[in-house]
């Protein structure tokens, strides 16, 4: 184990945990502790707001989906950016006029109705839920090749250390800690960029020398009477296994080792190509490429180029930043990339890795992951993904809530100003360390959650051990938000206000703690159920169920005089079922449930473009029906 | 209870100004966005074309989304700022 990552993850804990002690003395007041009284300074709200947003779905998540997918994963850096638009046009400066601790408190500041109160209070709940998933998913993903640790004990210790930063000293706190993270994350990010295009291209990168490269056997082979013959006698086919439409494996043996290959056939001629795999016996045991699982015995790290321009000659040195990308994304450029196939076989529960190849006019536009050029459905998911990008945004509880920490209506919209500038800088970077992690051997084969870090890693460990501990207090950062966000939603919108309860201060803030205490425990048995998904993934989904649920009704009640009390109810009623009931019946589930994606009934995953039109529609027709009763009542 | 906010208020006469200019240009960014999935529905390999500096579109229009979006958040803050003074010096005015 080394101790300098470990040394630098439990100094930046320690650092923030003192941060929450000092500022726990300005949380006494509800003001203090859910808003931080209103009187942070615009330009630390802004970087705060981007420590906010910079979750581990922006870290973890869109780094690991380019270093597998290539500019499929951009795509979620172009739409969270697209979003602050959104907030800063149309919603910054109203909410903060209208509002004072909650999202409710500004659906609510016109209409004073229990039942947006308690719709308000729910989806608040929801939302902030689905956006906790993914943060414990990647804080489990950070702890364990850091500290050694199993992934329920990373979450548990995030969900942990959290609860202690919230129910200490709520929203000041907060800020600070991700005044901070936001800061060091983009500087370090920055670092990390300038290292790849310091570094170039390799044919066999090594990890500046730490790790040999390793050269994959490929054996040809022939057909003979319906058999698979490997050209190289001392090799044997045990088994093939044919999944339709995806790949061809065969299982060989060669003296004591067996080993999964890819066939591939191209112009008549067979090749199998070395594979890597996992496979758990029934007895319990855990065994990498045959042999059992240890911590010298793992998968490999993978991903490279074999072709730059056309050339399998590749010139070494620096790179510009845009000759980066530009050679890259050439049409004649090769990149091995790796994909996974789970199944069972003989007994044995396994996961296959296998060789991909990608061309880099492939690698650098849509349509590896969303299939733009797939069926109308196919592509239907692709424009619900990125109108729920857009509009989610400006619809995420822990975003609106920071808009009551500064004082006026100009701070909020200069502190989103300053947001949208670090977060798309940020933002720029993750296309660099996703593709830098693709070409430099780093990505994790079973889990591209923590490319970022490992590419990190294969600088030196202190920029990892740094890079770690700034991921992890990325995620505590908006774990830490979100569950201000909740907390404010139970203790604020649930209990003083929809149930009348009329607590005193004191009494609210402690309900505030209690409640972040709940909401932190459910947070941590989520992010061990849905280990191995994709972060960012998970956070598109949380992007789609606000936008659903919160936004029709902010914009609606900002720009449309006929809303009523009963329309927002229902608008934000209908998001939330339509989303929810949309991504539970979707491929990505039903692959959660252990089924086939392709029993799942609904075959898209993103909801948006069908959840989002369907709760503005419900506002207005509820809103145009109750025009009368809301006049009288 | 409650129910006021958290720093108090003073009245803003540009706020009709801002949010109008806020929505056009809202507006004009959504359509640039549009287009941007538009031409993956319609025309993907187009993406593939070069721009500049060997730069293809996906790269060349993913950027200028994000830039785009801060040179709008700095000239509506421009704006903004502006109107606000000028309501304010003629508030001081009357």
């Amino acid at each position: 184990m080394e101790w300098m990552p470990i040394l630098v993850f439990l100094g930046f804990v320690g650092a923030v945990l003192g941060m929450s002690f000092f500022f726990a003395r300005k949380a006494r007041s509800a003001a203090g502790y859910y808003a931080a009284g209103g009187t942070i300074h615009w330009s630390v709200n802004g970087i705060a707001f981007a420590g906010d947003y910079l979750s581990a779905a922006s870290f973890l998540g869109i780094c690991g989906m380019i270093a597998t997918a290539g500019y499929d994963g951009f795509l979620y850096s172009i739409g969270y950016l697209a979003g602050w638009i959104v907030a800063l046009f149309v919603v910054a400066e109203p909410m903060k006029r209208l509002g004072k601790y909650t999202f409710t408190d500004a659906l609510d500041s016109t209409f004073n109705s229990k039942g947006i109160q308690l719709a308000a209070a729910i989806s608040t709940l929801v939302v902030s839920i689905f956006y906790l998933i993914p943060q414990m998913v990647g804080a489990g993903v950070l702890v364990t090749p850091l500290l050694g640790l199993p992934h329920a004990v990373g979450v548990m210790l995030v969900g942990g250390i959290v609860i202690i930063i919230v129910a200490t000293a709520g929203m000041t706190s907060t800020t600070y800690v991700q005044f901070l993270k936001g800061g060091l994350l983009v500087v370090f990010s920055f670092a990390i960029v300038v290292a790849v295009l310091v570094r170039g291209f390799h044919a066999e990168p090594d990890q500046g020398g730490k790790v040999p490269f390793h050269k994959y056997a490929t054996i040809t082979a022939t057909e003979v009477d319906g058999a698979l013959v490997p050209d190289d006698p001392t090799v044997r086919v045990l088994d093939v296994k044919d999944i339709p439409g995806i790949v061809t494996l065969v299982k060989t043996t060669h003296g004591e080792t067996t080993t999964w290959f890819r066939k591939e056939v191209e112009d008549g001629r067979i090749t199998l190509r070395e594979c890597q795999y996992e496979s758990h016996a029934a007895d319990g045991a855990v065994y990498i490429n045959g042999a059992e699982k240890s911590p010298t015995n793992k998968l490999r790290q993978a991903g490279h180029v074999l072709k730059l321009e056309g050339s399998t000659v590749i010139e070494e040195g620096s790179v510009g930043p845009f000759e980066f990308l530009a050679k890259l994304g050439h049409p004649d450029t090769r990149i091995r990339t790796w994909k996974s196939i789970k199944f069972e076989h003989d007994g044995e529960k396994l996961a296959v890795y296998y060789p991909a190849l990608l061309s880099g006019d492939r690698v650098m536009r849509p349509g590896t992951i969303f299939k733009v050029e797939g069926t109308p459905l196919q592509k239907l998911d692709f424009v619900s993904l990125m109108l729920a990008l857009f509009l989610g945004t400006a619809a995420l509880p822990h975003i609106l809530i920071r808009y009551y920490t500064v004082p006026t209506p100009a701070a909020a919209r200069k502190s989103t100003i300053v947001a949208i500038a670090a977060i798309g800088f940020f933002y720029v970077l993750t296309l660099y360390m996703g593709l830098g992690a693709m070409v430099s051997d780093v990505v994790n084969p079973a889990d591209n959650n923590m490319s970022a870090p490992l590419l990190a890693r294969s600088f030196g460990m202190l920029l990892f051990a740094i890079i770690s501990a700034i991921a992890f207090a990325t995620v505590l950062g908006t774990v830490a938000g979100l569950i201000v966000a909740a907390s404010g939603a139970v203790a604020h919108d649930l209990l003083d206000r929809f149930g009348g309860m009329n607590l005193p201060d004191h009494k609210k803030v402690l309900a505030g703690k209690i409640s972040a205490l709940v909401v932190g425990v459910i947070a941590i048995i989520l992010g061990i159920l849905f280990q191995g998904v994709n972060v960012s993934f998970l956070v598109g989904l949380a992007f789609a169920v606000a936008a659903s649920a919160n936004l029709p009704s902010i914009v609606m009640l900002l720009f449309w005089k006929k809303t009523t009390y009963q329309g927002i109810v229902a608008s934000i009623a209908v998001g939330i079922v339509t989303a929810i009931g949309i991504i539970l019946f979707s491929p990505t589930m039903y692959q959660l449930y252990g089924r086939l994606p392709t029993e799942a009934p609904i075959p898209f995953a993103n909801p948006g473009i069908f959840s989002i039109p369907a709760s503005f529609l419900t506002l207005v027709v509820v809103s145009l029906m109750t025009q009368k009763k809301a006049t009288t009542s | 209870m409650f129910h006021e906010p958290a720093a108090k208020q003073d009245r803003d006469p540009a706020s009709g100004y801002k949010t109008r200019l806020g929505v056009w240009m809202f507006l004009f960014y959504a359509l640039v966005y549009a287009g941007f999935v538009a031409i993956n529905l319609i025309s993907p390999t187009a993406m593939n074309s070069i721009v500049f500096w060997g730069l293809n579109l996906a790269v060349v229009y993913g950027f200028g989304l994000i830039v785009l979006a801060l040179v709008m958040a700095l000239i509506y803050n421009g704006f903004c700022v502006r109107e606000e003074r000028r309501l304010a010096a003629h508030d001081g005015e009357v």
